[in-house]
């Protein structure tokens, strides 16, 4: 028998995300869909688009602006027997209701000895680039990831979005979901072509806590997630025209974290530079590079990080554009470590 | 307590001068964005969150207002500042960019901060509660004159913080003043949808200050309902919740395609307009001709036209100056 290449569909990150919700709530009738303009209006960012019309408002709610009540009833009703999907329409908005998040979501099961369990998504948008300022496009990858209990997730392209989703729903454990509006291919916030990629129809699973190799290379290895994937992709575009073979590492998971992945990469390249459009101190930079160094991998020049700086994102296009991570600041913290 | 002719006047200027700031906004904003309508193209990038319609709400609170009165306000700000006084050069510098705004660029349009006049606002819903309430105890604690006003919108008011808020203010009966600006609708999701009572005004009760509706959107009702609360605040009095029922004649921000409101709703809204209304009513009480209407209509006009250019002549920072102003 011949077998039939599933026709090529590219899917956006946003498109990629419903679809995977909607097939377990089909699937699983415990899940349901929580959170601010994500019924009837799809979600601010497009990412429940459809779910209402065919699941219905019992099973696909609004709320109130409520965060700490919506959050914390995901908690409730994930300890009873419910899956909630909820949204936490922009991550800035952690602020009010972190308590829910990392008290009780992220510490109920170990509190309980393993005997409760939060199987929960709280999915949540991030990022910036188009000047909503400083309320409405931090990262904080780290400000989550350093808190245990909760796994951290973040793809980069629609493929990984709707493997990653359908294992976020069906883990036991609370999954905090972190998608980037660029990344999220809704016109209105500019586009991030390479994130619209083929997606299978079937369900699949893409594994939490395990990172990808974007594209192979053999003199440097760039980490990223999410965004830095892409400002990695187009650094290593630039860096091969120079003759340089650039590795990129998607690490997609921050919660579990794939050390071995890295540790691997960077054995083979002996070099490291690690993107993040989060702040720079006391994030997820400093910790892959300290991964390294712990792990006594043979370096041939010291790692390099670029990150944001460590201030609110400004406003005005010419302080945003300068402060965010670019493939030329890859590129040019390349040549600081070829000059060692 | 009723407004004086003069006062009205103001009102009505206010209003002119807002509605034609937003108006000139509008326009700018879609500059750049069109055949693709991407927010960060255009003079004016990112969020914009225009207030047409609900300017009865920021100028018949703000003419009991003066500059050492503190007022915190939302996403929606601009009506607002415009009311209290706001550097209108300033402001619209800020809202694109430019090293001349309010602060240079770093905030835009919703983070408006003016301290000569008192204003503030931030774009996480609630949040214009506890400031407010806090700048109350600082009048009380340093002997100081003045009150607190603290704008939401009434989506705001099933925020934990807004009830916390309130409940302090009214524990330490403080000369604040709440302004819930009801437009029924919290971006897609209707009042009705999203809140178990039908006045937010009731919630005072549980608060221990009074609790005001004022329907119809009617500067001159606002004027007078917040009159009372101002001298309440004041003479030492305490706190006073209010709504007030507004219009929303926009989208909730630009590039919102509105598909959620109920046909004939914005159609019927835009027959109310509050800026036509308040001119007919001057007309009627005032004998207020079309030549005094002109007149105002063109200063009105001239203000906003000033500060645009103003902003749009300035220069942009220096990418550089990102990193200062974190701490001073
Ligand atoms: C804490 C928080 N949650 C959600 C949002 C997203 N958001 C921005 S405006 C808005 C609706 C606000 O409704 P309302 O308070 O009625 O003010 P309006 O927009 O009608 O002026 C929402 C949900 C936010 N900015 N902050
Ligand atoms: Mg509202």
């Amino acid at each position: 028998m011949t077998q039939v290449k599933e026709k090529e569909r590219k899917l956006t990150i946003a498109r990629a995300m419903a679809e995977a919700i909607a097939q377990e709530m089909r699937t699983d009738e415990k899940v349901f869909v929580m959170g601010e303009d994500i019924g009837e209006l799809g979600g601010v960012f497009g990412n429940t688009r459809g779910l209402y019309k065919e699941f219905g408002p019992v099973r696909v709610r609004d709320t109130p602006i409520s965060e700490t009540a919506f959050i914390g009833a995901a908690v409730g009703a994930a300890s009873d027997g419910m899956k909630p999907v909820v949204e936490l329409m922009f991550v800035d908005f952690f602020g009010v209701c972190f308590d829910a998040i990392y008290n009780m979501m992220a510490k109920n099961t170990y509190f309980s000895g393993g005997n409760v369990t939060v199987p929960m998504v709280l999915m949540t948008s991030t990022g910036g680039g188009y000047s909503d300022a400083g309320q409405h496009s931090q990262c904080v990858h780290a400000t989550f990831a350093h808190l245990p209990g909760m796994k951290v997730v973040a793809p980069s392209n629609a493929y990984d979005a709707k493997g990653m989703m359908i294992a976020a729903i069906r883990d036991p454990n609370p999954v905090v979901f972190m998608f980037h509006k660029a990344l999220q291919g809704m016109g209105w916030l500019g586009t991030e072509k390479d994130a619209i990629v083929h997606v299978p129809e079937a369900d699949y699973e893409v594994p939490l806590g395990k990172a990808v190799v974007t594209r192979p290379g053999t003199d440097v290895t760039i980490v990223g997630i999410t965004s830095g994937v892409h400002y990695g992709l187009k650094a290593a575009r630039i860096l091969e025209e120079q003759g340089v073979s650039a590795e990129v590492l998607d690490l997609r998971s921050l919660v579990p974290l794939d050390r071995e992945a890295v540790i691997e990469s960077v054995t083979k390249t002996g070099r490291l530079i690690v993107v993040d459009e989060d702040y720079h101190s006391y994030g997820m930079t400093g910790e892959i590079i300290a991964t390294v160094v712990e792990a006594g991998v043979p370096l041939k020049a010291p790692p390099q990080r670029v990150a944001y700086p460590d201030i609110p994102i400004p406003f005005t296009p010419p302080m945003e554009q300068w402060a965010l991570p670019s493939p030329e600041k890859i590129i040019a913290a390349f040549n600081k470590m070829k000059e060692v | 307590m009723i407004p004086s002719q003069e006062q009205e006047k103001w009102m009505y200027k206010h209003m002119l001068i807002s509605r034609f700031f937003e108006e000139a906004i509008e326009k700018i904003y879609m500059e750049g964005k069109s055949p693709a309508f991407n927010m960060a193209n255009g003079p004016i990038p990112g969020e914009m969150h225009l207030s047409n319609g609900q300017e009865p709400c920021a100028v018949g609170v703000c003419a009991h207002l003066n500059a050492e009165d503190v007022v915190t306000s939302t996403h929606r700000p601009h009506h607002v500042a415009i009311a209290k006084g706001v550097d209108l050069k300033g402001m619209a510098a800020e809202i694109f960019g430019k090293t001349t705004g309010l602060s240079g660029g770093r905030g835009g349009h919703m983070h408006i901060f003016d301290p000569a006049v008192n204003f503030s606002c931030s774009g996480i819903i609630g949040q214009s509660v506890g400031p407010a309430v806090g700048a109350a105890l600082s009048r009380v604690m340093q002997q100081k004159s003045g009150i607190a006003v603290a704008y939401l919108g009434e989506g705001a008011a099933n925020q934990g913080a807004f009830h916390e808020a309130l409940n302090m203010a009214g524990v330490w009966k403080l000369p604040v003043i709440f302004i819930i600006e009801d437009n029924s609708w919290g971006i897609s999701v209707s009042k009705r949808a999203s809140t178990a009572i039908e006045r937010n005004s009731d919630r005072a009760s549980s608060y221990g200050m009074p609790g005001e509706f004022i329907p119809g959107n009617d500067p001159i009702a606002i004027f007078k309902t917040v009159g009372l609360a101002v001298d309440r605040a004041r003479s030492g009095l305490g706190p006073t919740l209010i709504e007030i029922e507004t219009s929303r004649l926009a989208g909730h921000f630009m590039g919102d395609g509105e598909a959620y409101r109920p046909a004939g709703e914005k159609e019927a809204l835009m027959k109310v307009d509050p800026i036509p209304v308040m001119k007919e009513r001057l007309a009627e009480v005032y004998s207020w001709t079309d030549e005094d209407d002109a007149q105002l209509v063109a200063d009105a006009h001239g203000v906003v036209d000033e500060a645009i250019k103003f902003a749009r002549d300035s220069e942009y920072p220096a990418p550089e100056e990102a990193m200062e102003k974190v701490f001073v």
